[in-house]
């Protein structure tokens, strides 16, 4: 019979002490921010979709379509195509298409690059309608970005 | 015990648990029996997210893989990179750095401490307390932004690459990580005041939900269910892999195997959890972070591989096959909540439906980890 109420007691105090906790925390600073009123800058090795790089003295990208990003994707989502450079040796860039519905941002295709051609981007408010809208052409990007 | 309905009838029906259920946290079904408010007999049923990660194993190189591992377990991916990692290592024979193992510990082992937050938060929820959930994920917020300033993800990490990690830690880490062990080390009393002596927790979950040991063998359950009922075996201990047997922790078992038991484990793993990553902060080695010679197109020896590590839910191992090629032959995948799960069809016997959804919780299952 004690038992019963010492319970009764003890447990009415565990609610009472649960209830205490909640009101000190209810007068403590809020830690929610209010995104998207409020926003963090993202951290620089945060890792958005991909991106080619500025070659800020050749002022070009950086590829030298070499196919590693392409035959290191799991996914098969960057497809690329390039020309022979007119006069001069190696070859140009002439398309870069990621496909961000199929890439899981493991950054083997940044690894792989050999000219560090790839960087992530920072972006992350990718939400859309259409499926189309994550076809990036990475290439028209990187030349809107700079012209 | 269980109890089962006092006049038992033969007028059963049959409630459909999911496979959109909040309480089973993803797309998971349970088959129930149910004699009024008492489960007859409940019956998993899998199938709903298989993403044949096993086959998609065969069809890309072994470096190729490493993102699925992250998606299988997505509470703990760093563990499931860590035990892809050493397989490979394991098969290829490539030593890894010694700062990069640091590395590993620390980070999988915070994830460890994010994944019992979130349980714990998801939990309590499932019992009906609300306010548990918004402390723990304030918590677990410390620790996803810790991990992405070095990871570059939140949830599904990529981290860990065959002979060492993607990149370096730097000083911003450590003396967060060591922040964040202080701080919740401050809010563990806080968490058992407010729910571990709470009694209405304590109604719900002492001496209801028994899972015994000789279940959890004859079921294949690992981690802290089985630790719940008395068996002390942890794979970081008894199957020691990377530097675990350098930092001295214990295992922590009880002998209940009820549901109350499960929750203790898991809350006092935190702790141990803690002191790992405080240890290993202490003793972090300069040097490098990648082996040097990994050769770019990998090709394992012909050979049959095992590796296991211990995550948040229990026993994970890869049961590689190579046949000398870049891509494996066969992964076999072992995942810990798959038997964890089995298990609840013959627990959940005879118990009340709300008993039976507060055992569900205690599991802690990860449904995409079951399916895989």
């Amino acid at each position: 019979m004690t038992a019963y109420f010492k319970e009764i007691i003890s447990g009415t105090w565990s609610l009472f002490v649960g209830l205490g906790i909640t009101i000190v925390y209810f007068f403590k600073p809020v830690v929610t921010l209010q995104y998207p009123h409020e926003t963090l800058p993202m951290t620089p090795r945060y890792r958005g979709h991909i991106d080619l790089v500025w070659d800020e003295v050749r002022g070009t990208n950086k590829c030298i379509v070499c196919n590693g990003c392409m035959k290191a994707c799991p996914s098969n989502c960057i497809t690329l195509a390039g020309e022979k450079a007119e006069g001069g040796k190696g070859k140009v860039l002439t398309q870069y298409t990621l496909d961000f519905t199929k890439c899981s941002l493991c950054g083997l295709c940044v690894e792989v690059c050999p000219t560090e051609a790839l960087d992530f981007s920072k972006e992350y408010n990718l939400a859309g309608f259409d499926e189309k809208d994550y076809v990036f052409d990475l290439l028209k990007r990187l030349e809107a970005k700079h012209s | 015990m269980n109890a089962f309905a006092p006049n038992p009838t033969n007028e059963t029906f049959v409630l459909n648990l999911g496979p959109q259920h909040p309480a089973t946290h993803g797309v998971l079904r349970i088959k129930l029996v149910m004699d009024g408010e008492y489960v007859v007999e409940a019956e998993p049923v899998l199938g709903y997210i298989h993403r044949m990660h096993e086959k998609m194993g065969e069809n890309r190189t072994w470096a190729q893989f490493m993102p699925n591992t992250g998606r299988m377990d997505y509470l703990h991916a760093l563990a499931y990179n860590h035990n892809f990692a050493c397989i490979v290592e394991r098969a290829a024979g490539i030593e890894v750095p010694e700062r990069a193992e640091f590395i590993r510990v620390i980070t999988s082992e915070l994830n460890r401490i994010s994944s019992h937050l979130l349980w714990f938060g998801a939990f309590i929820l499932d019992l009906g307390g609300f306010s548990p959930l918004l402390y723990a994920f304030d918590d677990r917020e410390q620790i996803l932004d810790l991990l992405e300033t070095v990871t570059g993800s939140r949830l599904t990490y990529c981290y860990f690459r065959f002979g060492g990690v993607y990149n370096d830690i730097d000083e911003n880490f450590e003396a967060g990580a060591r922040a964040f062990v202080a701080r919740m080390r401050e809010r563990m009393p806080m968490y058992h005041a407010l729910v571990t002596k709470n009694i209405i927790l304590m109604k719900r979950l002492t001496d209801i939900g028994h899972v015994p040991a000789e279940m959890c063998r004859k079921y294949g359950a690992t981690g802290p269910v089985a630790r719940g009922a008395g068996i002390d075996f942890d794979v970081r201990k008894h199957e020691p892999f990377s530097i675990y047997p350098r930092f001295d922790f214990d295992i922590p078992v009880y002998h209940e195997a009820d549901s109350m038991a499960r929750y203790m484990v898991r809350m006092d793993e935190i702790e141990q959890s803690l002191r790992i990553i405080e240890q290993a902060l202490g003793a972090m080695p300069e040097g490098p972070v990648m082996a040097e010679k990994v050769p770019k197109t990998l090709k394992p020896p012909k050979g049959d591989y095992y590796h296991a590590v211990e995550t948040a839910r229990g026993s994970f191992g890869i049961r590689a096959v190579s046949d000398g090629t870049n891509t494996p032959w066969r992964l076999k995948l072992r995942t810990p909540s798959y038997s964890n799960l089995i298990v609840f069809g013959e627990a959940a016997r005879g118990m009340l439906l709300p008993d039976a959804l507060a055992l569900l919780g205690s599991l802690d299952l990860v449904i995409p980890e079951i399916d895989r």
